[in-house]
């Protein structure tokens, strides 16, 4: 199946999960990186079971933030 | 690196900061790498959701249409932008630790002194309590009439 990930079209197995791609996108510190799936966020304890389906459309965000 | 900063841009980025004063403002960067220069086109204002002159964090539903809007306009995303509104354009140790992402820049601009802002590029890579950091040099470039 075909999905969409940081707005490159990719071939990924079916039933991937997020996690799984997590993994073969080798996301840096991916405890600080938050998943959209289909512009909605995808709840960090969900990556596991959230098996991602042909037309997804994935996004990867660094969470940004600091402190003076 | 090397990183060019459009003068205009620049501006906006400082207005906006002057405006969130007394909280940090922030955003994102966005451009093109070419030939290992780094060319900021165009700096997103986006919102502090801490709302303090301690903290930012990003908004990710802005950041999230940020980044959508950057591939729209063929841009590539190159990093953050952060005010200190009271202290000086150097990451602190939260910077630091919270700076995950290796290929981007950070851009920390310091309103300590009014009359005199400071805008700093820095490099931040490696593991948790291992950062290293590389103030990365910076260039305003004016605009051409």
């Amino acid at each position: 199946m075909k999905i969409k990930v940081a707005g490159e079209v990719k071939e990924v197995k079916e039933g991937l999960t997020l996690t799984e791609l997590i993994e073969i996108e080798q996301v840096e510190t991916p405890q600080y990186v938050t998943v959209s799936l289909n512009e909605e966020f995808v709840e960090s304890g969900s990556f596991a079971e959230t098996v991602l389906k042909d037309g997804d459309d994935v996004e990867f965000l660094y969470f940004m933030g600091g402190g003076r | 690196m090397k990183i060019t900063i459009q003068r205009s841009e620049y501006e906006k980025m400082l207005a906006h900061a002057r405006n969130e004063r007394p909280n940090e403002a922030c955003g994102l960067i966005a451009g093109r790498d070419v030939e290992g220069v780094r060319q900021i086109v165009t700096v997103y204002l986006l919102t502090n959701i801490d709302h303090t002159n301690e903290h930012f964090s990003i908004d990710p539903r802005e950041q999230l249409l940020a980044i959508k809007q950057m591939r729209k306009d063929g841009l590539v995303p190159l990093g953050n932008w952060h005010s200190h509104p009271e202290t000086p354009a150097r990451p602190s140790e939260e910077d630091k630790r919270l700076a995950n992402d290796s290929k981007a820049s950070y851009l920390i601009l310091s309103l300590a002194q009014e009359d005199h802002p400071v805008l700093h590029a820095f490099h931040v890579e490696g593991a948790q309590g291992e950062k290293t950091v590389r103030k990365e040099e910076l260039i305003i470039v004016e605009e051409a009439s």
